[in-house]
């Protein structure tokens, strides 16, 4: 019994080990120029110097990290039937949003292009849309 | 003629390598403005024409009348209808020539969607695998969880 409760203790303690480390991955971009386009992202954590490190919540631009809405939500079939999914990842004009906007990754937006090319073959969605 | 020529070709092409069969999703367009007995029988014309093709027709599904994103044909609306269908890569191309023949179908699209079947398939056990095991890992709660009924 006791060791049991020892290796739980032992387990518990592994588990926030490994969390510290996480945060260390996104402040390696951090430390990129500033100067980046308007759909330029910082990804989030406290953006800038290593001494400002405060805990003062955010501070600047805290700009929360996009994340792929198929990986998350686990959509795994993207299809060109489903125009209300593929909605969402055409611009008003009917243009295809880049991943660096919308936080697509890059194998789900290949699959998203094929299926938003093919919903336009069959006029589901429109080549380029209101003039 | 030239469509007896292409039968032909086809057979040919039939006897020199065994034809795999293959899914497809053959979507169409069909004109608004007909009474909806007239575009019952283009799509049943249609459903024989492929079985006359040489593909074995699954399941037809009548998605109704919507609206074009664009216009085709001088059209806003269409009706459109989708044919899952089962066969060779050729006698697809037959049906796909006798849709564009097809006066009241003003537009149509074929997908191949067998191995988009396979890949999603191989997705789903992979994650069924992988909710097994996790209660096994966790060692909580792994007798409560209903998991293997709902994968």
């Amino acid at each position: 019994m006791a060791d049991e409760e020892k290796k739980e203790a032992t387990r518990t303690d592994e588990a926030p080990a490994a969390t510290p480390a996480a945060p260390a991955v996104p402040s390696a971009p951090a430390a990129r120029p500033y100067g980046r386009g308007p759909g330029g992202r910082r990804p989030g954590g406290p953006g800038g110097r290593p001494g400002g490190r405060g805990e003062g919540g955010p501070r600047k631009f805290f700009r929360r990290k996009k994340v792929c809405k198929f990986c998350v939500e686990k959509i795994d079939s993207i299809n060109y039937k489903d125009v209300r999914l593929l909605q969402q990842f055409v611009a008003e004009r009917g243009k295809i949003v880049p991943r660096r906007l919308t936080g697509v990754c890059t194998p789900h937006q290949r699959r998203l292009t094929a299926a938003i090319k093919q919903a336009r073959n069959i006029a589901l969605l429109p080549f380029a849309a209101r003039y | 003629m030239t469509p007896a020529e292409g039968t032909g070709a086809i057979k040919e092409a039939e006897k020199k390598m065994p034809q795999q069969q293959r899914t497809y999703e053959v979507m169409f367009i069909v004109r608004p403005d007909l009474a909806e007995e007239e575009t019952e029988r283009v799509v049943s014309t249609v459903e024989s024409g492929a079985t006359a093709a040489g593909v074995a027709v699954k399941n037809v599904e009548r998605m109704g009348k919507r609206r074009l994103a664009y216009k085709v044909r001088k059209f806003h609306d269409g009706v459109y209808v989708l044919l899952t269908v089962e066969g060779p890569g050729s006698a697809v191309a037959e049906l796909e020539r006798r849709l564009r023949v097809a006066e009241p179908v003003i537009k149509y699209i074929t997908v191949r969607v067998d191995e988009e079947q396979k890949r999603l398939a191989k997705v789903k056990k992979i994650r069924d695998s992988k909710v097994r095991q996790r209660p096994q890992t966790a060692e909580a709660a792994a007798g409560s969880e209903p998991t293997p009924a709902t994968a």
